[in-house]
């Protein structure tokens, strides 16, 4: 069955051109993408989380605010009883912080430099199947 | 029965708590071994909710619309479960579910609960599984169940089958045509929306369907019975129409989704329809074919199952290599093949 991913860009920047081609490479790559486009609020994005029963939640964020958003979604989510969904995030993330989100919960970082194979690649490793994950960590 | 976790979860379920039925919403979509049992001790809590389908072209606004008209319901005090069923890539198995890109209004709401559904395999387990997860809804007590799907052939028709009120949404502007005559789609639909009243070519939308409605509509009735698959049989067909039971001609309502224009006359309407239904007193006759259909369904895959676990490989093998051969035809082969089970 389907590994579901949901693919959210919190934040108010307006760009989401590279969460659509993550969202489309992830397609290729067999899973569901639920996509719920630009300016989502922490809300919105642990809401859509828990609805639709994700696997893997993929923040794309751009704007620099990811030091306010992640612990907001990690806490709605645990909140939720999906403190085990791992969340990881594409964009751009000084490496200072890098160590600060896996802390706050955050399972991978991917920046700019990232080939979608690898993401790929990675989600498969830590989704095991549709009813839980194995632990894993990635930085790059 | 069902496991103790499974358990545990429909008792969640019915006390209304959401990661439960997200979880359940899963097991259904994923045939998870024991949902059945969840299924059938669900059962007896489901057949409250009204259930409208929404179905039509893609990028008519289907989406839009059943974000405007949940707030619409919302606004009333109606508990609403949305079904959004997005096709998957034939390629590589995978889907990119966007409904809930326009249904941003609706959160926050715990009145409303959105799950997105890709259409996976076979048509006939989309079928089982929208019916499924209707259920579970039904059972968590929303009100209404709004599912959207793409008009675009059986798989959709299968589903409607399953709504109270199926809502058809066109646009201006999609083709000459209007899209749904192609798919054959237009005799299932109890609403004709024409969404994008805003933009130019509505009313050229809105006498194109006017006119199928009169080419399929009130020389013979017992056509339509026959294409529709829904109405009452007619009885007295010398009449055209039986006197117990009248006909529901479909309405053509013009909404605007991305404002509230038109929302208010499709919210009549469907309650007019829903009240057609109860007092014209075709709901149960309705309600008794959607069973037969879904237990015709639930037959067909199960004893398919069935067959292919008892059947022997090397024998079905060995019958295709025989008809290949053109030693055997196809139709002696299913004798043959019935033989073992
Ligand atoms: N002008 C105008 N645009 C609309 C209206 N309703 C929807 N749209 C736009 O039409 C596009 C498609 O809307 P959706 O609601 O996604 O349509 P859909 O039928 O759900 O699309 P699919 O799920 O992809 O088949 C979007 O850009 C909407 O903003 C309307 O009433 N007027
Ligand atoms: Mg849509």
């Amino acid at each position: 069955m389907a590994i579901r991913v949901l693919i959210a860009k919190p934040g108010l920047d307006g760009h989401d051109r590279g969460a659509k081609v993550i969202a489309r490479a992830l397609r290729d790559a067999g899973m569901e993408v639920i996509y719920t486009g630009l300016r989502q609020t922490p809300e919105m994005i642990a809401e859509a989380a828990l609805q639709e029963d994700v696997d893997v939640v993929g923040l794309s964020i751009l704007s620099g605010a990811h030091l306010a958003l992640v612990p907001r979604i990690r806490e709605l989510m645990i909140a939720n009883e999906m403190g085990d969904v791992p969340i990881l995030i594409g964009g751009i993330i000084p490496d200072e912080d890098k160590a600060k989100l896996q802390e706050m919960g955050v399972t991978g970082i991917f920046g700019p430099g990232a080939s979608t194979d690898e993401i790929i690649d990675f989600i498969n490793t830590i989704v095991k199947d549709g009813d839980g994950f194995e632990a894993a960590s990635k930085t790059d | 029965m069902a496991s103790k976790p499974l358990q545990k979860l429909t008792e969640s379920l019915l006390q209304g708590n959401r990661r439960a039925l997200s979880r359940l919403l899963s097991y259904v979509e994923n045939e998870r071994e024991g949902v059945d049992d969840v299924l059938a001790a669900l059962f007896p809590h489901t057949g409250k909710a009204w259930i409208i389908g929404i179905t039509g072209a893609p990028g008519t606004g289907k989406s839009s619309l059943v974000n405007t008209l949940a707030k619409a319901y919302r606004a009333h005090g109606t508990t609403v479960g949305i079904i959004a069923v997005d096709p998957t890539s034939p390629f590589s198995g995978g889907a990119i579910l966007g409904d809930r890109i326009r249904m941003r209004d609706l959160s926050g709401d715990a009145g409303v609960f959105i799950r997105s559904m890709a259409t996976r395999g076979s048509l006939g387990g989309l079928a089982r599984a929208t019916r499924d997860a209707i259920r579970v809804l039904d059972a968590a007590g929303f009100d209404l169940v709004l599912v959207e799907t793409v008009g675009a052939g059986q798989s959709e028709v299968d589903i409607v089958r399953t709504a109270h009120t199926t809502v058809l949404v066109e646009a201006p502007g999609l083709g000459d045509d209007v899209q749904a005559i192609k798919a054959g789609i237009l005799e299932i639909a109890d609403i004709l929306v024409v969404n994008k009243a805003d933009r130019p070519g509505v009313k050229k939308t809105v006498a194109a369907l006017k006119a199928m409605l009169e080419l399929g509509h009130p020389a013979s009735l017992g056509q339509l019975v026959a294409h529709h698959g829904r109405l009452l049989p007619v009885e007295d067909k010398a009449n055209g129409r039986n006197a117990e039971t009248p006909m529901w001609i479909p309405p053509i309502v013009q909404t605007i989704a991305l404002e509230t224009t038109g929302i208010d006359d499709l919210m009549t309407v469907i309650e007019a329809h829903r009240n057609h239904l109860v007092d014209a007193k075709i709901f149960a006759q309705i309600e008794r074919q959607q069973i037969e259909i879904e237990l015709h369904d639930r037959l067909r895959e199960t004893l398919m199952r069935r067959f292919l676990q008892d059947i022997d490989d090397a024998i079905l093998a060995d019958v295709i290599a025989q008809i290949q051969a053109r030693r055997l035809a196809p139709q002696t082969a299913i004798e043959q093949l019935l033989r073992h089970m």
